[in-house]
């Protein structure tokens, strides 16, 4: 790394990583924004009745859909495109992560600091601001997560049959699943960057916000699961990065994926990432070139 | 070494006519007003100064500092800030840099204070010796011990300044950008913000930049004046010259017993007199030296005590603005 030419800024690679021009103290590059989400992450932690609250509500709601499915499932068996355990698997997945994968969650407080101004201090400090809101995103989804997901777990391993959550049907798929789930992790946070940024043109992101979770929570099958879609619509779904988010690991541990066409989403998943930070790069770097601070 | 030349940055700002009819109308054709923030800054700092940068509401301060601060990226010019273009470098820039923008927080508000220092610490790569030492002096010279374990969203609004204060030069920074330091401080909070900086300034050889309405700040503080309205610099130089040439007259106040039945020297004026009993205080205005004054008075009526009152400085520098119009 000693050597990082002076221009290696422009090259994908820094893009992605944000590897810094001079690279003489790695370790304290990466621990300012381990720190930070270190405070963010206990900051979300404190939150106890809201998990409390996300709980229940997704536990009823995924008993819900079940029944929902089984509605289905009982009248033509043939109308279920999945297997129904790795169906089941699917929606407790689904709410269990759901703090990860929910596309009309945004975090407020970057939107403020937008519009108020605020966002100039933060570039007083000398830290990637693309990296300190995606890593403040990452703290607060998983620090939902956790909260919300130990317990679903432990609840739905032991439901009645039909209920029940099953374990991915071999150790690889979970090892799949395991890569897959923070690929699909990453590209959820990195296409709200963009969402994040239009705040610097608009002002206001409301309508921005909307359509990016209205579209991106169909197309993701965080509604239906997409194998539940025709097959032409699916496939142009799964080329497009909303695949790339809980569909692909979801499908995954349930075994609707095969090896081959796992590994293959997980290649989708890798681009998508990339791409997705690199554009949300680039376009935060013209942002910040034209950018008007507001107030004082 | 900070070295700013010819920096020119214009806002385009949407104008309307307050109203119903004006707003639909801004729906379909918008107008613009081109607003000239800086016209034409050029200075020159060196290291170890103390710079108080002045003017009134909307002169162009805040757009200086962040131009200055690699925030905001001017149309025009050129500023090399040791060495460094702060928009081209900025993170290389900041690291040397501190800034207190006294109207927004640079604390995280759900943890506790003593949490956002250490994230600043790591974010600044402080050594932790170094850390500790910064931090043990300024809780004691912001008398911070009590509310380091205290969420900053508790803070009294005096406590958080001097919160914001220490967060800024936790890193020990070359550079002090100040924007209103001590907006919202009780007076002893003000007396050891200032002392503290005009410490760093002497022991460390920091600079500082101050921008602030509060005069006695920019007294206590800074030994250069830098004066812009409507995005010119219109005065450059030390506040002491500065104040001899805005000065205006200066006043004695004399209590003395008898009457003034004599002439005063030439260019002193009587303001006003109060007697009670036997003794008269008046107040004089007067030109050049104060002794010509004294030495009449005291040679024709029984003086017990005079005071010479130099102009305030809030009056120095409205006699400025007013000088230039802005």
């Amino acid at each position: 790394m000693k050597k990082a030419t002076d221009k290696s800024e422009n090259s994908l690679a820094s893009l992605i990583t944000d590897t810094p021009v001079k690279t003489n103290n790695r370790k304290s590059r990466v621990s300012k924004y381990l720190s930070f989400f270190k405070i963010r992450f206990s900051a979300g932690l404190q939150y106890r009745a809201a998990a409390i609250a996300g709980v229940v509500t997704q536990f009823f709601w995924g008993l819900m859909e079940i029944r929902m499915f089984m509605a289905f499932y009982r009248s033509d068996p043939s109308a279920i495109p999945m297997e129904w355990d790795s169906l089941v698997s699917y929606i407790w997945l689904q709410q269990a992560l759901l703090a990860m994968f929910m596309l009309w969650f945004f975090d407020g407080s970057i939107f403020d600091e937008i519009s108020n101004g605020g966002v100039a201090l933060e570039l007083c400090r000398p830290c990637d601001i693309y990296s300190m809101w995606f890593v403040k995103n990452c703290a607060v989804r998983l620090s939902k997560t956790l909260l919300r997901c130990i317990p679903m777990f432990i609840i739905t391993f032991f439901l009645p049959d039909g209920y029940r959550m099953s374990l991915p049907v071999d150790a690889a798929r979970f090892a799949l699943f395991f890569v897959s789930l923070w690929l699909g992790f990453i590209v959820v946070i990195a296409i709200s960057m963009p969402v994040y940024i239009s705040a610097f043109y608009t002002l206001s992101p409301m309508g921005v916000r909307l359509m990016v979770s209205t579209i991106g929570e169909f197309c993701s099958g965080a509604i239906v699961p997409l194998p539940f879609l025709p097959d032409g619509v699916q496939r142009i779904l799964n080329l497009l990065p909303f695949a790339s988010m809980q569909s692909t690991p979801f499908l995954i541990w349930g075994g609707s994926l095969d090896l081959y066409g796992s590994l293959y989403a997980i290649a989708l998943q890798l681009f998508w990432a990339a791409a997705l930070i690199i554009l949300g790069r680039l376009w935060m770097r013209a942002a910040l070139k034209r950018v008007v601070l507001l107030g004082g | 070494m900070i070295r700013l030349s010819h920096i020119k940055k214009s806002f385009k700002v949407a104008r309307r006519e307050g109203g119903f009819k004006n707003a639909l109308g801004s729906f379909f054709s918008r107008s613009y007003d081109k607003v000239d923030a800086l016209a034409d800054i050029s200075f020159e700092i060196s290291d170890g100064e103390t710079v108080g940068y002045i003017g009134p509401n909307g002169a162009g301060k805040s757009s200086t500092i962040k131009v200055m601060s690699g925030i905001l990226t001017p149309d025009s010019g050129e500023c090399v800030i040791n060495g460094r273009v702060p928009w081209k470098e900025r993170r290389e820039h900041v690291a040397e840099l501190g800034v207190v923008f006294g109207q927004r927080s640079a604390l995280w508000w759900d943890v506790p204070v003593i949490d956002s220092f250490e994230l600043l610490r790591d974010i600044y790569s402080v050594d932790p010796t170094e850390y500790k030492r910064n931090l043990d002096r300024l809780c004691e010279l912001l008398n911070l011990s009590e509310i380091l374990t205290t969420p900053v969203r508790m803070l009294s609004l005096g406590q958080r300044m001097r919160c914001e204060i220490a967060a800024a030069l936790i890193h020990s920074p070359k550079l002090l950008f100040l924007d209103e330091p001590t907006i919202g401080l009780d007076a002893a909070s003000k007396l050891a913000v200032r002392s503290f900086v005009l410490d760093l300034n002497r022991e460390r050889g920091t600079t500082v930049i101050l921008t602030t309405h509060d005069m006695q700040d920019i007294e206590a503080i800074t030994n250069r004046i830098i004066l812009i309205g409507k995005g010119h610099i219109l005065l450059d130089g030390q506040l002491d010259a500065l104040r001899q040439r805005f000065e205006g007259r200066r006043r004695l106040i004399a209590e003395f017993g008898g009457e003034l039945d004599f002439s005063l020297p030439e260019g002193t004026t009587l303001c006003e007199i109060k007697r009670s009993g036997g003794t008269a205080r008046a107040v004089f205005e007067f030109d050049g030296s104060a002794s010509k004054l004294i030495s009449c008075l005291s040679e024709r009526v029984e003086l017990y005590d005079v005071t010479v009152e130099s102009t305030p400085i809030d009056e120095v520098v409205l006699n400025m603005y007013r000088e230039y119009e802005v």
